[in-house]
């Protein structure tokens, strides 16, 4: 089997290296492959976009960017009924466009807008679309886990056909949730692949410096999870091996692990100086650029040709160029809204004002909508800072992005943000 | 009927009530539950209803807000609120927040359950009373019952809620009797209950310390001619915060009891709603009685100086009034 192939090539280079992938997989037809590479492309430059909206202030916070890891994000989602259910990391916005979630509305969601796709509450990190069952994106490492295998019990529990796939870093392997979560699968027999998207880093440490066992395939083995390993930088090996682990999780009731070896080609978040690789490294990884081998794949067997190729990349463009006009267009969210949906109200939650105590006005009869007038003042006092913080960090970020242009040897500003714990 | 017997009549009306309802949790199925408060439902339901699980309370709560968020109504038993601190990123950064930053479109119905406090030389790990420390997160609902017929009718509500609950029980009560009832619905949470009315100070006791409190009144009328009014909130959020205003606006005095540690305790809290709401009713400072600013000693005598007893509420009354 090709995959295997491509698995014992992993294994005798050892993890980290960046040679060519192993034997190939045929081509599938001509409309597959359309909707793999277009998607691949279309998230490649909604992220691209993504750091350049993030570069002008339009996006705060943090911004984790998947560029390279286009095929083990496709290749995955593309081996998953419309019923399965997905679960994230923070390094999400391509899980959940590959789902079908309308790119402008994730751009909106990044800007902090009222029309994201979790209403501006929850920004880059907590990207969700219950209708498409992405079950989101998540800021803590390894927090997932535990809720996919809920997921996945719920779908046991109902006999449901259903399966879960659970995605999560090389990283997140290393928390107590990774070894509680595969225990209880395997015990439980849950529709469940996990998924291991090996980017070689935990944030800014590598992986032989973060775990004692590199094969990650093989780190479930001891909880009864079968373990397997894929190329991340191929679209149709990962595909192939998602397929099949989710047969075994689906038919067989048997969770798997999946590793799919990938890399990312930019920093762990924006506020990355990169200084634990090095330049070649990254470089030798983007001569095996997802996006650009399974083009040449397919101009080389003819079945696309240049043009065809440019168009893709034109209408992804286009998309999210509408992405972001539809995002600028988006209101911020109205102040009066904060405390919406904090609770699901009912017979034990009547109203907001039943559970605030910030106000010492009475609320009670009050309606939900309408804030009272001491939390709607300490609401707008607060939000005037927004704008006063807005520019003085575009004026920041600009010249960090000046200072990098200029080819000065990055002099990176100290900045409290930039200190970030977990990765992936 | 006893406090642990109305909480397992709960769960087994909840059981028989709705499909999606299910428990688990470490040893509450084969062996009953550590403190038999699931006694018997395995039988009954089955091992699909009634789950045992590996002892890793991180992913077993983590695991009941994923199938919660998937439609089914999990009800998790934690083996003491200790415990619960192993679970504290699936409760605070999960339960609490999923429905608030995924801009509602994913609701958590999961109630954990877990008993908390001192008295039974359970040692620094398994005897603290730390409901303040869920009381601060917002996105979740707190529960203190402290009879049977409110363990019973909160428990209920608890698990037909929509909200993730924090469900904290009390050791020394699960073997308390009192009248529940009969075919008891769910209760309101948000209602604090009036133990006993009184005019000359107003005492709010937390879990146990309800009944600590009640016995302290008791005391106080006897022996000091004193009628203290002895509220029980019985759920920390939502708050009934308007019942306790109400008695110190006719007491003038106020005195919180809990058992757990005083930095940043329910009586700091409740403290500070009171004088901001009614400092002008106000006739003395606002009392605080509570467990004692350490971990839970082993060794009886230490423990049982380490959490409040009716002696201390009684003398912090009587404390309001010395200066009149």
């Amino acid at each position: 089997m090709a995959r295997e192939a491509a698995v014992s090539k992993e294994k005798s280079t050892g993890n980290g290296t960046a040679d060519g992938a192993g034997a190939q997989h045929s081509l599938p037809d001509k409309d597959t492959c359309h909707a793999v590479l277009a998607k691949m492309m279309l998230i490649r430059r909604f992220e691209e976009r993504a750091g350049e909206m993030y570069a002008k202030a339009k996006i705060g916070g943090f911004l984790h960017l998947c560029i390279g890891e286009e095929a083990t994000i496709v290749g995955s989602t593309q081996a998953m009924r419309d019923t399965d259910y997905l679960l994230s990391t923070y390094r999400e916005h391509g899980q959940a466009i590959a789902r079908g979630t309308p790119p402008k509305t994730v751009m909106a969601e990044l800007f902090g807008r009222v029309d994201g796709c979790s209403k501006g509450r929850g920004g880059s990190m907590h990207l969700f679309d219950m209708e498409r069952r992405f079950l989101g994106g998540y800021g803590i490492v390894g927090g997932n886990l535990p809720l996919a295998t809920g997921v996945a019990l719920q779908c046991e529990y109902n006999g449901t056909e259903d399966a879960v796939v659970c995605m999560f870093g090389d990283g997140a392997t290393n928390q107590g949730t990774f070894g509680e979560s595969m225990n209880m699968a395997a015990l439980w027999k849950l529709p469940v692949v996990f998924m291991v998207i090996n980017n070689q880093f935990g944030m800014g440490t590598a992986l032989e410096r973060h775990s004692a066992v590199t094969d990650l395939s093989k780190k479930a083995e001891g909880y009864g999870v079968p373990g397997s390993r894929c190329d991340g930088m191929d679209v149709l090996d990962v595909h192939s091996a998602t397929t099949e682990a989710l047969r075994k999780a689906r038919e067989d009731r048997q969770p798997q692990l999946l590793e799919a070896v990938t890399y990312r080609f930019r920093g762990h978040s924006m506020a990355d100086p990169e200084e634990y690789r090095s330049k070649d490294e990254v470089e030798e990884w983007r001569r095996r650029d997802p996006i650009a081998s399974f083009s040449k794949r397919l101009v080389d067997e003819e079945m696309f040709s240049e043009e065809d190729l440019e168009k893709l990349d034109q209408e992804a463009m286009a998309t999210v160029d509408e992405a972001v006009q539809f995002a600028d267009n988006s209101p911020f969210p109205d102040l009066d809204s904060l405390y919406d949906n904090l609770y699901v109200l009912g017979e034990q939650v009547r109203g907001w004002w039943s559970v605030d105590e910030r106000s010492p006005e009475p609320h009670r009869g009050e309606r939900e909508r309408e804030a009272g007038r001491v939390p709607h003042e300490l609401a707008e006092a607060g939000a005037a800072y927004a704008g006063v913080a807005e520019a003085q960090e575009r004026k920041r970020r600009q010249r960090q992005a000046d200072e990098e242009h200029g080819e000065g040897e990055g002099e990176h500003a100290a900045d409290p943000r930039d200190v970030e714990g977990g990765g992936d | 009927m006893r406090y642990r017997e109305a909480l397992n009549q709960a769960l087994r009306e909840e059981l028989e009530a709705d499909e999606r309802v299910f428990i688990m949790g470490e040893d509450i199925g084969v062996f009953q539950g550590a403190f038999k408060v699931t006694a018997g439902l395995l039988e009954e339901f089955g091992d699909k209803r009634v789950r045992d699980t590996p002892i890793s309370e991180n992913t077993i709560v983590g695991v009941g807000v994923g199938s919660a968020m998937a439609g089914l109504r999990p009800v998790v038993e934690l083996m003491t609120i200790n415990f619960a601190l192993l679970a504290l990123d699936q409760i605070v950064n999960h339960a609490a927040a999923i429905h608030y930053m995924f801009g509602g479109q994913a609701k958590v119905p999961l109630v954990v359950r877990m008993p908390q406090g001192g008295g039974h030389q359970l040692g620094p790990t398994h005897s603290h009373s730390l409901e303040a420390m869920f009381l601060h997160v917002p996105g979740l609902l707190v529960a203190v019952p402290s009879t049977a017929a409110d363990a019973k009718g909160l428990l209920k509500a608890a698990i037909q809620d929509d909200n993730p609950v924090i469900f904290i029980e009390h050791e020394y009560l699960y073997g308390q009797r009192g009248e529940v009832p009969e075919n008891g619905g769910p209760m309101r949470f948000g209602e604090a209950a009036v133990r006993r009315e009184g005019s000359d100070v107003t005492v709010v006791g937390i879990s146990r310390m309800a009944v600590t409190a009640e016995r302290a009144a008791e005391r106080l009328a006897h022996e000091h001619e004193l009628e203290a009014e002895v509220i029980d909130p019985r759920t920390l959020r939502p708050l009934d915060l308007d019942t306790i205003l109400e008695s110190v606006k006719k007491t003038n005095r106020a005195v919180i009891v809990e058992e757990g540690w005083p930095h940043g305790g329910v009586g700091a809290n409740l403290a500070a709603l009171i004088q901001e709401q009614a400092f002008d009713y106000l006739d003395a400072p606002v009392a605080r009685v509570t467990g004692a600013d350490v971990p839970m000693p082993y060794s009886k005598p230490l423990e049982q100086a380490a959490f409040p007893h009716e002696e201390h509420v009684v003398q912090a009354c009587l404390a309001l009034f010395k200066d009149l």
